[in-house]
């Protein structure tokens, strides 16, 4: 058997510090797409506190901390980040492991709303999107996913096959916010 | 133009991709005859006013929503869940 190596999709392009805002990679752990089956929600939220301490976000927002998170990730769907699914979860919802389908950074900083500013079409600002709230959105042409984790902190994830263009993207963004400082 | 998805709330228009005439959710019975099929498959109205089309919620949540919009005017008049308006069509 051959010997295989995890390399994170961000590999060798980041962390990146420019101006006021720092972009870097996050290892986010198991991530599992949950899609609740028909009439199953609440006892899915159920099985979810019971097993992991939170329950079913709702639309555009999360539940959950740092290293543990369910994020609200399209119609009927919701992305368990973090830890292995609790296998209750299977009685309630169909799950599928996209652990490695991803890319998840994280872009923090006085400037960070300005920066997004320049490639997401929603207002991000503090008073609209608050800690907690998430959206699915496009970034650049990219399906994407944000959240807003901290006060001046975002988690941005996209298609692991375009994490070089995500970088490239947020590198030019946070260059053009700094140079205009 | 804004299209408000009834889950994300309203979305700049490059988020959507545009699927045309919400024909779909009129689909003939099987047995309908050749007219009614033929006019399904390849007779669009073309409405200088209010029209409904499919739009497909792409690079938002996946939502497929019928909207409701004015030709003459770009007014955006109504937006709803393709699923919901489906489920009240007997078929
Ligand atoms: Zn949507």
């Amino acid at each position: 058997m051959a010997e295989l190596i995890a390399r994170p999709p961000c590999q060798g392009l980041l962390p990146l510090e420019i101006g006021t805002t720092t972009l870097s990679e996050t290892d986010a752990g198991v991530l599992t797409s949950i899609m609740p089956f028909k009439g199953q929600e609440a006892a899915l939220s159920e099985a979810l506190i019971a097993a992991h301490g939170m329950a079913m976000p709702a639309a555009n927002r999360t539940t959950g901390r740092a290293g543990i998170r369910a994020i609200w990730f399209g119609r009927g769907q919701v992305l368990l980040i973090g830890p292995s699914p609790h296998e209750a979860l299977a009685w309630y919802a169909a799950l599928t492991d996209q652990s490695d389908a991803w890319a998840v950074v994280r872009l923090e900083g006085a400037g960070a709303v300005d920066v997004l500013a320049r490639l997401l079409p929603i207002d991000l600002r503090a008073t609209q999107f608050k800690r907690g709230h998430t959206a699915r959105t496009e970034l650049m042409h990219m399906m994407a996913s944000i959240t807003r984790v901290g006060d001046q902190a975002f988690q941005i994830m996209v298609f692991r096959s375009m994490a070089t263009t995500l970088v490239h993207d947020l590198k030019t963004a946070m260059e053009g916010v700094a140079a205009r400082r | 133009m804004r299209i408000t998805c009834p889950f994300c709330g309203e979305r700049d228009r490059r988020e959507f991709y545009y699927q045309g005439a919400a024909v779909a959710l009129e689909r003939p019975v099987a047995d309908a005859g050749e007219e009614a099929w033929d006019a399904y498959v390849h007779l669009r109205d073309n409405p200088a006013g209010v029209t409904k089309d499919l739009w497909y919620h792409e690079s938002g949540c996946s939502s497929w929503i019928v909207v409701t919009r004015n030709t003459v005017t770009h007014e955006i008049l109504d937006c709803t869940l393709a699923c919901d308006t489906k489920s009240e069509v007997s078929i």
